[in-house]
């Protein structure tokens, strides 16, 4: 006994037969796609007509994102976008500094204890124009607990007076780059860059055990996913110690948690010899819905944060080269025990230097350990140029590019970090597709939200958040950024003999659409409604609060 | 207030000796117990004679010091150390081959516990001119080289003399130039000679002598300021590479003194039943005993008065 399912349209990226109208789902795998007398052929079957007016689509399969996404939701968002909650609420943009402090205080009235932290995130005061937020602003929320607020880019921490107090920092004389000081000598509250933030942020509720995904974040998480279609996504990346891995296993095994959850290794503590036997290690603990064994390195910084490493001449406003991360040698080390011993590494690279630098550690690696299908995958790779592109393909490499920059901070890189010309460069989809490198786009969320329709809709238009078509050159028709948002970020995983595409013997994962792709002007990409997934064979409508 | 924990940042390049450097001044501790933090245990920072346990990320090491990994969040490291008993009585933290160690020093000085004193950059006398050239690494290895307060010049014999000559010259545009074999520094080049004598005050040790390096110490010292007086030591002309003091004001309080090439800091001490004193360390024949009487004198409230 099979389930068919009859649905208005099903885009099955199965490019020997791209459309069908009717799926069969047997087990929690697809049986067949096509009309639903070639699929009678298989048997006794029930025909489920709850899709008949919906679109089907492979589930959407996020590339690069971090489960830290549903940890963050437990906090008051503060962004600027209107945003999604896991719950389906969504939550209005916060159009200035007024607006935000408003928010941030009505979450601390509803609080019982008057010493309990306040965390906020997603703030991007970039819209604001130059004006900074300061501690007398978060003042405004509380003098008597502690306040912090995350910026969007993850990289900047504003703090009210009192956690600056419980941080040791409402003092005069403190030197340091990454902390502003105000008129009066004291720090404004804006903490900038890792050490700076970590002074306070365990005082605003932001602790480092918190800020990795937890139980409750990996839930909301597999919530958010099924609000947005997607039912694989990559964690990228993440320490997985045993405890941690040992709690994703018992929550993705649940019977009702909704995705398939790629979690990879990140370098740290470890060397390339310990990272890899560790990779190896995690391997065989995989699941149906959890998959482990691919490690991430990280190369260099962020564009935005001015810590990203880029080729002469270097950023647009005169800013002075970003910072390597780990030393050339241990990238080197990594890839070429890892190409020797069968294990994929994806590598973080946002300037365009650091990715010449582990284009040439992967070559160097390949000579020693000339290895097939290896798909090492650069990510983010935002300002690659068409040369780096040949020598990924030639190097049997893939890409995941990070279109949702254009959208939240196109503008900002025209002007200021890259300039004109390489801003119109970035995340050359186009390029890759012309060159034929396999390539993902993704959100990197919580940086940017989760939601693959959107990275298309970024792809596709390329627009900014002022209305700017940055790079028009480089845009990618609907079709292609659709097979991008499935079998192009499966590949990258290594998943696309699993996942991507509704054909005979994958899972019977799909995204179920209220409106068709294809047909909505691709300028609305972005706004195509979602019903919910179905994964695995089992049914997620996203409900509607 | 208890007394601020010192600390060395130790930078360089991958190869360049950090590590050696380290186990050589936990050999040489004279009885300090010594913190250290590295970046990650990726080989065992530490002489396996050495270590007495591992736990995680905790390394246990003879004579009551302790090695760990911070990972990416110093911070918190930092503080965790700052609570163990007894606390260390100095701390060494070993950079990763592409930090700044100057952003590590910024870092530390974030936290009022402790002090940092000092910024010694290894260089691989062999490698570092090329390093410096490459196309990647060049401008990592030139911020690390601007960091120093000393740099420490390792495997020296391994380049002809005129290599030798001409690198030395070269690092020595960035900061003052000590030639090292296998990290054999003498420790009190890294943690300070003894000064002020009186034991309690954490200077009583013995006293230093070495055949590459001069010392001058003084005791009894008139009540001076510091701050002139450290920022005098530090002058390229007085020969001076490291210096202790303990030293008192004309207000009675007590500061301690710290010079490590051209870096100076002074921090307030506890009261103490000892003298107050001063040693300087600089290469054999390099220092300048003249330049730095000068110095004191010049740093007494009287010569206050007259400036």
């Amino acid at each position: 006994m099979h389930t068919i399912y009859c649905a208005r349209r099903i885009l099955t990226m199965n490019p020997s037969r791209p459309e069908a109208t009717h799926v069969a789902v047997k087990d929690g795998r697809v049986l067949g796609a096509g009309a639903l007398e070639e699929l009678a052929g298989w048997g006794k079957h029930e025909l489920d007509e709850r899709f008949a007016d919906k679109v089907l689509m492979p589930g959407l399969v996020e590339g690069h994102s971090h489960a830290m996404e549903g940890t963050f939701w437990r906090y008051v968002y503060t962004g600027f976008f209107d945003r999604m909650d896991p719950d389906g609420r969504t939550w209005p943009g916060a159009k200035s500094v007024d607006a935000v402090i408003a928010r941030l205080r009505e979450a601390s009235d509803a609080l019982k204890d008057p010493a309990a932290p306040l965390s906020g995130w997603g703030l991007d005061p970039i819209y604001f124009g130059s004006r900074r937020v300061s501690r007398e602003d978060l003042d405004r929320v509380s003098r008597e607990r502690p306040v912090g607020v995350l910026h969007a880019s993850g990289h900047i921490l504003n703090v009210n007076t009192k956690a600056l107090e419980l941080a040791g920092l409402l003092r005069k004389a403190v030197n340091h780059p990454g902390i502003p000081l105000g008129a009066d000598g004291l720090p404004t509250g804006e903490l900038k860059g890792p050490d700076p933030m970590m002074m306070a942020s365990p005082h605003v509720g932001f602790d480092r055990e918190v800020l990795a995904a937890d139980e409750l974040g990996l839930r909301y998480f597999g919530k958010l996913c099924v609000r947005k279609g997607v039912t694989t996504a990559a964690d990228l990346a993440n320490l997985l110690p045993q405890e941690a891995v040992a709690m994703m296993l018992r929550v993705t095994g649940e019977s009702d948690f909704p995705a398939r959850i790629v979690s990879l290794l990140r370098l740290q503590l470890l060397s390339g010899q310990a990272l890899i036997d560790r990779a190896l290690e995690l391997r065989p603990q995989s699941t149906e819905r959890l998959r482990l064994g691919i490690v991430k390195l990280v190369a260099d910084g962020s564009i935005q944060g001015f810590s990203a490493r880029l080729r002469w001449p270097g950023y647009y406003n005169g800013a002075p080269n970003g910072l390597w991360y780990v030393p050339p040698e241990t990238l080197r080390e990594a890839y070429r025990l890892a190409l020797a011993r069968g294990v994929q590494i994806h590598t973080h690279t946002n300037g365009d230097e650091a990715t010449e630098l582990v284009l040439d550690c992967i070559e160097e690696a390949l000579q020693a350990h000339p290895v097939r299908d290896h798909r090492f995958t650069l990510q983010h790779c935002q300002l690659a140029d068409a040369a780096q592109f040949r020598r990924m393909k030639a190097l049997g490499m893939c890409v995941n590019l990070f279109p949702n920059h254009h959208f939240y901070w196109g503008d900002q890189h025209y002007a200021m970090t890259v300039g004109p010309e390489r801003a119109e460069r970035m995340n050359a989809c186009a390029t890759a597709l012309a060159t034929g490198v396999p390539f993902a786009i993704h959100s990197d969320a919580p940086v940017t939200p989760l939601g693959p329709l959107f990275t298309a809709w970024c792809a596709v238009n390329r627009r900014t958040a002022s209305g700017r078509t940055l790079g028009a050159a480089e845009r990618i028709d609907v079709a292609t950024a659709l097979r991008t948002i499935t079998l192009g970020a499966a590949y990258t995983l290594k998943l696309d003999s699993e996942v991507g595409s509704i054909e005979c013997g994958k899972r019977a994962d799909f995204a179920v659409l209220e409106d068709d792709p294809l047909e909505i002007a691709p300028e609305k990409l972005k706004d195509v409604r979602i019903w919910g997934t179905v994964q695995g064979g089992r049914l997620f409508p996203a409900g509607h609060s | 207030m208890s007394e601020r924990i010192p600390v060395t940042v130790i930078g360089g390049y991958l190869g360049a000796g950090k590590t050696t450097l380290v186990n050589h001044l936990l050999r040489h501790a004279g009885g300090r117990r010594i913190a250290v933090l590295v970046n990650d245990f990726g080989a065992l920072p530490i002489d396996a004679d050495l270590v007495e346990a591992q736990d995680g990320s905790t390394i246990s090491i003879a004579g009551g010091c302790v090695c760990c990994s911070f990972g990416s969040d110093l911070i918190a490291a930092l503080r965790a150390l700052a609570q163990r008993a007894p606390a260390p009585e100095h701390l060494l933290i070993e950079a990763s081959g592409v930090a700044l160690p100057g952003a590590i020093a910024s870092s530390v000085s974030l936290l009022t516990r402790y002090a940092c004193e000092g910024i010694f950059v290894l260089a691989d006398a062999e490698t570092v001119r090329a390093r410096a050239a490459d196309r990647y690494l060049g401008d990592t290895i030139e911020r690390q080289l601007r960091d120093a307060s000393v740099i420490l010049l390792g495997k020296p014999d391994l380049v002809g003399p005129a290599e030798r000559a001409d690198t030395r010259r070269w690092l020595e545009g960035y900061a003052s130039v000590v030639e090292v074999e296998r990290g054999r520094v003498p420790a009190e080049l890294v943690f300070g000679a003894a000064a002020g004598g009186a034991a309690g005050s954490g200077f009583a040790r013995t006293p230093f002598v070495h055949p590459a390096y001069d010392s001058v110490s003084f005791q009894s010292l008139p009540p001076l300021d510091a701050q002139a007086l450290a920022a005098s030591l530090a002058a390229p002309a007085a020969g001076v590479l490291r210096a202790k003091g303990r030293l008192r004001g004309d207000d009675g309080a007590w500061t301690t003194l710290q010079v490590v090439g051209t870096r100076f800091e002074t921090s307030p001490a506890a009261a103490g039943a000892s003298d107050a004193g001063l040693v300087c360390i600089g290469l054999a024949g390099c220092l300048d005993r003249g330049a730095i009487e000068r110095a004191i004198a010049g740093s007494t409230s009287s010569a206050a008065l007259s400036r």
